[in-house]
């Protein structure tokens, strides 16, 4: 068991939650959440080398490092691992995130309860990424779910447990329409009654009928489009965002807003290719207005954290619009924007909490001249707002116009023009990215007590950093991370999607 | 005069009924106990009769019998301290006045 | 050619931008403001090398005298599709050979201007980063092999213009006018990435030498394509040309380079006068013989550039700040261009006269590029004596700046198309080719071209001669060195620049071409110009009367004039009335109230719904023994009820 690599994206979140049960003082925790989240990175590392080698080498099996552990008989239930392109791209962007997350709360009070939450949400994200049965999948799911709730009602800020509520009962509403989906993917998983929850073999069978592909596709595509902050089932975002405390905003918006889009992609589309090409155009239309009406919305907020939230649902929006376009560059664009997306507004996120930390506010409109102030953080937000308008060099760029040229290669004219709906977001992102840089940054400084506060120190520094780094990695070279990406949609996986 | 099963029946009913009726109509939680000790009571009855009467060889009846009486002995202890308690902190036994955990 | 030297002068200028960048803090502003110039001038030797190896070398011109289009490397940079593919690359070819040349020399002056200029200025090493990273941007962008290589390094021209106008991010204009340009051209480049994927969807390429090398191949694979009346390549073009009308300020989207000049005035020299604004230009050039296969789009071309370059000239007479004025001279000026490249394309079926106003275009680019550059940066001289941008603040000045003066003038001279200067000739193809394709667009541009003479001569006496102010103590002085030298060598390249001939390098199919004098054409617009100068000199020369008379003689077109004809307020009206307050907040108000008061609501009901029911868990002990009594009766009595039936 212990000798596949993958089972220890699980082992080492529950080394630390051990550790952490132990430790006596802030140090210690420190300690703790630094060494393992730095071995997460070195893991993810690994993993990536060794399945690029492994890809090198011909390797043409639609998962690697595939295995399955029988964990509960009488119903088939299997603690199965396998991984893809897409899967190792999000384990990394988790690792990176969480080792930020960890520099951005290194002041946080109750540091060990807060860490036993986050550690143990962080299981539930690396046990989702990993699984392939789809009973695991979901338990690991919830089990990333739940901690939020309490994230955000102990150290969250303002309306917090109104937020709490909302967020989970939302996003556990989502999960009952998920979970029935995937008890309807179970039963129908096989012609020959070897009921499976493996992904990989239910796509191999292809035994759920048309029927209930039609049933089970929008369940899925629901269940999972609710963490993916698709509208009209997004309002859980802005609150939930709002209110939680920053290493759970980045963590929140830079991963589990992914589980959503992974999920979508995983579940829905690739085990039921048909539905998937036939509904296709209503969720179209829904992620196209998402995309537009996210930032709309945007462009009028005055607190902070709500127009990144609104942004996000324009982002995340884009994600599953381009997953629905069903062929191989859109959907590497939507995994590409799942990386820039969730490193970005990471950024975002953290550099928020941090201006929140010294001013005190979040509102727009009460601050101004940060620029002069703390120039760091000043000049790292608008390093993040310009990849979130798309400035080509940083990630935003590459991964919406691999969605918008992939978009754009489909045939029919519905598709296209969409895409140009789409399109237009590139114009309104500007404006409200520009409109905060503008007041926030810029101009005379609004508040005489603002002028006393200090820049970044060095945790600071460090946790915005890395996820500068990891923009402009992909930004600059594009081609590995879509090449990555791109092994995943092998020969065999378009024979299951039935496309090309 | 043959005594038979019913004529002890009617007593235990009466017994009973007495108990629900005092299980219902009394504010004081000490009389409900009463009441509720009533109606375990006639139902003790109950059981030794029908043993007595039905199944004279056996003694599972009797035995069930001196259970109840013991585990009612431990239950009644049980309320009392929780009335007292009660008394205690709302200086009341009134059975309607005590709706503080309602919702 | 090899690699080295192409790759270097790309390189050197974002390395640049990196080190001032990131150590650029540490620095001390005399070793930042020399390392900039270092590394622009390194740039300058290698550019002017690679483009003199490229003219020259007979190498680079095949057998029937055709200049080859050379790709220098191409690197893969992003796969989308088998097809489709993001390069990055160095195509050497006429065109970007010129740009080359134009931009390290202009960036250059600028590099060495600013020493003087910014000194003292807060964010020094800010500013040479800024600087290098829009000469990257720009270089990036002439050498682009393919459309998706231009469309990248045109958003990254557009952000570092974005942070050099709000370079002085303290002040608020400064950082509305950024925030202006910045979302205007992005506006314009939602057209650009569109018409991309429109034209990238039916030929499946990106790439430019194959596009043009035979456009009717690109004609072939749109063909019979059309959407909502027009076809589809006609969409693609005119969509790619909205683009370009962003960038070069064409109308309507022309509102964002007069606010642009909030910027520091060398920033204005080079990305607002020179470089990046005729990357509209550059890109119409760049598709030219795609453009010819589409008339439609051609037309459209020429019909934007004519209103522009008369709109531009109207409101350049009004203006009060030296800057604005210089601003709209350069909206007319490139849109002269414009105008030229689709006169060109459309060509009229004259062998002789078709491409003759590419090649025009493409010589006033050049000229246009060093005089314009002269003209700001003697402006900033002007600025930095006086402290103030409006010519109401001046006057006289010719006794206290005369090196100044005479470049300033020269400049003047040039742009009005005075010979021997080089606007002259390069002005005189232009309106050949106009006339050659049709009288009315040629005299429709004449006069555009008085304007251009009465409202640049009109700024030189209102600044040199007209009155004589008292300056008090602050008497202004001569530009320092580092100020001067880049005027003085850019007043001599525009004296003599006219005399290269041009056409012997620059044409639109790539061969030689001999350019006449048509002395008609010019003969007419010297003395026109010459008429316009005089009518300048009557009324500004010595402080009078007239110019108020005029302005009262025709209050209504003054008023429209010297408000711009008020786009920017109907610019403001859509943008805030419409888009934000109809678009935006109800949009906001939609989704806080309707889609989240809905999710609300579930929560709401299933609120109420439970205190609605919790009534029956009274907490009454009694109450549940009724109920239950009762129940249990009913229950024995139906029962019972079955028992007998």
């Amino acid at each position: 068991m212990f000798s596949n690599p993958l089972i220890y994206f699980v082992v080492i979140p529950l080394l630390m939650l051990g550790a952490l049960a132990l430790c006596a003082n802030i140090k210690q925790i420190r300690a703790v959440a630094v060494a393992g989240s730095v071995a997460l990175m070195a893991l993810s590392t690994y993993v990536l080398l060794e399945y690029l080698d492994m890809r090198a080498a011909g390797d043409n099996a639609p998962m690697l490092f595939v295995d399955s552990w029988q964990w509960f008989t009488p119903l088939n239930i299997h603690l199965a691992v396998g991984v893809d392109g897409i899967s190792i791209a999000m384990l990394v962007l988790s690792s990176v995130i969480i080792f930020a997350g960890s520099f951005a709360s290194w002041q946080i009070p109750q540091p060990k309860a807060f860490f036993l939450w986050l550690i143990l949400l962080s299981t539930g994200v690396f046990g989702f990424f990993i699984s392939i049965d789809l009973f695991t999948m979901f338990m690991f799911y919830e089990v990333a779910l739940i901690p939020m709730y309490l994230l955000i009602g102990v150290w969250g800020s303002g309306n917090k447990n109104y937020s709490a509520m909302k967020l989970t009962l939302m996003l556990m509403g989502g999960s009952a329409f998920l979970m029935l989906g995937l008890i309807g993917i179970y039963y129908h998983s096989s012609a020959d009654g070897h009921l499976t929850w493996n992904i990989l073999e239910i796509a191999r069978n292809g035994a759920i009928s048309s029927g209930w592909q039609y049933f089970l596709f929008p369940m899925t595509f629901v269940g999972f489009g609710v963490l993916g902050a698709m509208f009209p089932f997004h309002t859980w975002s802005p609150d939930g965002h709002a209110s939680a405390p920053t290493a759970v905003s980045m963590l929140h918006a830079g991963v589990l807003m992914k589980l959503g889009g992974y999920g979508c992609f995983r579940v829905a589309i690739y085990l039921m290719p048909q539905a998937a090409n036939e509904l296709a155009w209503i969720f179209l239309i829904l992620t196209g207005v998402s995309v537009v009406y996210g930032a709309f919305s945007a462009c009028v907020q005055t607190d902070l954290k709500y127009i990144n939230a609104y942004s996000s649902v324009s982002h995340c929006g884009l994600v599953l619009f381009a997953i629905l376009m069903l062929n191989t560059t859109a959907m590497t664009g939507a995994i590409m924007q799942m990386l820039s997306h969730g490193l970005m507004t990471a950024l975002f996120f953290a550099l928020i909490g941090m201006i929140y930390g010294r001013t005190h506010t979040r509102d727009i409109r009460l601050m101004g001249g940060l620029m002069k102030i703390m120039p760091y953080l000043a000049v790292c937000y608008v390093i993040a707002g310009m990849a979130s308008l798309g400035l080509p060099g940083l990630s935003g760029f590459v991964a919406e116009m691999t969605i918008f040229v992939g978009s754009f290669q489909n045939a029919d004219m519905f598709h296209r023009v969409f895409t140009i709906v789409a399109c237009c977001s590139i114009v309104i992102t500007a404006v409200y990215i520009l409109r905060v840089v503008g007041k926030l940054l810029f101009g005379p400084v609004q508040d005489k007590h603002h002028e006393e506060l200090t820049d970044a120190t060095w945790w600071e520094r460090l946790s915005t950093v890395t996820l500068i780094v990891s923009v402009a990695a992909i930004g600059c070279f594009p081609n590995f991370f879509a090449n990555l990406i791109k092994t995943t949609f092998s020969p065999e996986i378009f024979t299951v999607l039935g496309l090309n | 005069m043959n005594i038979t099963l019913i004529y002890w029946l009617i007593p235990s009913l009466i017994m009973f009924c007495c108990g629900v009726y005092g299980f219902i109509t009394r504010k004081n939680m000490i009389a409900m106990l009463i009441s509720l000790e009533l109606m375990l009571n006639a139902v003790d009855i109950n059981f030794v009769l029908f043993n007595r009467y039905l199944f004279p060889g056996q003694m599972e009846g009797m035995f069930f019998t001196l259970f109840a009486i013991a585990i009612a002995a431990a239950e009644t202890a049980l309320a009392i301290a929780i009335i007292i308690n009660i008394f205690r902190s709302i200086k009341t036994v009134d059975v309607q006045g005590i709706d503080k955990m309602k919702f | 050619m090899d690699i080295t030297i192409p790759a270097l002068i790309l390189c050197l200028p974002l390395f640049m931008f990196l080190l001032l960048g990131i150590a650029g803090c540490k620095m001390s502003h005399k070793l930042a403001g020399w390392l900039g110039c270092l590394g622009m001038g390194t740039c300058l030797v290698l550019s002017y090398f690679t483009a003199f190896t490229y003219y020259f070398d007979p190498q680079f011109v095949a057998e029937n005298g055709e200049r080859i289009q050379h790709t220098v490397f191409n690197l893969t940079w992003l796969q989308f599709t088998d097809n489709l593919t993001i390069n990055l690359g160095f195509l050497l070819d006429p065109i970007s050979a010129l740009m080359l040349v134009v931009i390290t020399t202009i960036s250059f002056m600028v590099h060495l201007y600013s020493l003087g200029y910014m000194e003292g200025e807060k964010g020094f090493q800010r500013y040479y980063a800024f600087l290098s990273l829009f000469s990257f941007s720009m270089l990036g962008l002439v050498v682009a092999t393919n459309i998706f290589q231009m469309y990248i390094f045109w958003e990254l021209v557009g952000a570092s213009s974005y942070l050099l106008i709000g370079f002085y991010y303290t002040k608020h204009s400064a950082v509305s006018a950024s925030k202006k340009a910045f979302i205007v051209t992005r506006f314009a480049d939602l057209g650009f990435l569109i018409g991309i994927l429109v034209l990238s969807y039916y030929t499946k390429t990106f790439d430019f030498i194959k596009m043009t090398s035979d456009p009717s191949w690109v004609l072939a694979s749109t063909e019979g394509a059309t959407f909502m009346g027009a076809s589809v390549l006609t969409w693609a073009l005119v969509l790619i040309f909205t683009g370009g009308m962003g960038k070069s300020a064409m109308m309507p989207l022309h509102i964002w380079l007069p606010d642009a000049m909030e910027g520091p005035t060398p920033v204005s020299a080079l990305i607002h006068a020179a470089t990046m604004v005729v990357a509209g230009v550059y890109l119409v050039a760049r598709m030219f013989p795609v453009y010819m296969m589409e008339g439609a789009a051609t037309m459209f071309i020429v019909v934007v550039g004519a209103a522009t370059a008369f709109y531009a000239a109207m409101v350049a007479c009004t203006q009060v700040d030296i800057k604005r004025v210089l601003a709209f001279s350069t909206i007319s000026q490139i849109a002269f261009m414009m105008v030229s490249l689709g006169v060109a394309s459309l060509g009229n079926g004259e062998v002789s006269h078709h491409g003759l106003g590419y090649m025009a275009s493409m010589f006033h680019m050049f000229t246009h590029a060093m005089f314009k550059a002269l003209l700001f940066l003697g402006a900033g001289a002007l600025i930095h004596a006086v402290h103030s941008n409006d010519y109401t603040a001046m006057g006289g000045l010719r006794k206290y700046m005369p090196i100044t003066h005479w470049t300033f003038l020269i400049g003047c001279l040039a742009i009005a198309g005075i010979p021997p200067f080089s606007g002259f000739f390069s002005k005189d193809e232009i309106l050949s080719a106009c006339y050659a394709w049709s009288p009315y667009i040629g005299m429709w541009m004449s006069m555009v071209a008085a304007l251009t003479a009465f409202y640049m001569f009109r700024l030189y006496f209102l600044i040199f001669w007209w009155n004589n102010p008292d300056y008090g103590h602050h008497k202004p002085h001569e530009a320092p060195l580092p100020m001067a030298i880049p005027l003085v060598v850019l007043a001599a390249v525009s004296c003599v620049a006219g005399f290269i001939p041009f056409g012997h390098f620059v044409t639109w199919d790539r061969m030689p071409y001999d350019i006449h004098l048509d002395w008609t054409i010019a003969g007419t617009s010297i003395v026109v110009a010459v008429c316009a100068i005089a009518l300048a000199w009557k009324m500004y020369c010595k402080e009078n009367g007239l110019p108020a008379k005029f302005k009262n003689a025709l209050p209504a077109l003054w008023d429209w004039c010297y408000h711009r004809f008020y786009w920017d307020e109907l610019y403001m009206f859509i943008t805030h009335k419409i888009i934000f307050n109809g678009i935006c907040r109800p949009i906001a108000w939609f989704d806080r109230h309707i889609i989240d008061g809905t999710m609300d609501a579930f929560a709401t009901v299933t609120n109420k719904a439970s205190y609605a029911i919790r009534g029956l868990q009274s907490g009454q002990v009694q109450m549940y023994v009724w109920v239950y009594l009762i129940g249990a009766l009913l229950l024995a009595g139906f029962g019972v009820l079955c028992l007998i039936m």
